[in-house]
């Protein structure tokens, strides 16, 4: 028998989803409303120096690919769900574009970060 | 062949249960989104500082906060049905031989993004 491939993509789903339900609120507040308003949190948090030396350092290469990957697959697999909830069965061949969208995405990232330095 | 597709047209506005199960998986699509900004962030951070301020840029404009509030909130969402169905998606969690209930498997979730998102805040801070 074929083995199927629904537990990788079930556990990217799964730790996307465990990711974004404990910092995801936390994230979107700071990059997207606190920082841009400097608001609580100042704007040179986000400065181009500051955010340079966090993808050039180790941990902050790993936080950044974890984040932007692990969302993506979470995301993108919920919204095929979505999509077929609403009356869109796209079936399998769909399903591997999304999957694949999310692992480009992915590998965009991890791209940038090696050639960040 | 054709096959015959039950119509499920509406369905989602048929019962307030439907309303927020839809609303949660559609917090997928924002946080997707969310995930794309953070990808093209990291584009122009590649590509230079002059590139980089105008992503910044494009972050302090309304139709960019409003997309975040609204990000913000069904997230926010999602996180607590993620940990209101834990105890069902988690294997059997057991302390000393005892299952733990299913409240304190919620409260823990709770807890630990609540800890987490303050350490967040606290690192971006120093």
């Amino acid at each position: 028998m074929k083995r199927s491939n629904r537990p990788i993509f079930w556990s990217l789903f799964g730790a996307g989803g465990m990711v974004s339900a404990l910092v995801g609120p936390m994230l979107i507040f700071i990059t997207g409303i606190a920082v841009p308003l400097g608001l609580l949190v100042p704007r040179e948090t986000m400065s181009y120096e500051r955010m340079l030396a966090l993808a050039q350092n180790g941990f902050g290469k790993l936080f950044i690919l974890g984040v932007i990957g692990l969302f993506l697959f979470h995301g993108l697999h919920r919204i095929y769900h979505c999509l077929h909830e609403v009356g869109l069965p796209l079936g399998h061949g769909w399903m591997a574009a999304f999957h694949g969208l999310a692992a480009a995405g992915t590998l965009a990232a991890a791209y940038l970060l090696i050639v960040i330095g | 062949m054709k096959t015959y597709m039950r119509p499920m047209a509406g369905w989602w506005r048929r019962n307030p249960f439907y309303l927020w199960y839809t609303l949660r998986e559609w917090s997928a699509f924002f946080l997707t989104a969310y995930a794309l900004v953070l990808l093209f962030g990291l584009v122009q951070l590649v590509q230079g500082e002059a590139q980089y301020a105008a992503w910044r840029a494009s972050l302090a404009t309304p139709g960019a906060l409003l997309f975040h509030a609204a990000a913000l909130l069904l997230v926010l969402y999602h996180a607590w049905t993620w940990f209101k169905v834990m105890h069902k998606t988690l294997p059997f969690v057991r302390v000393a031989g005892r299952r733990v209930p299913d409240r304190a498997i919620f409260a823990a979730g709770v807890l630990s993004s609540a800890l987490l998102s303050l350490l967040l805040l606290l690192w971006v801070l120093a």
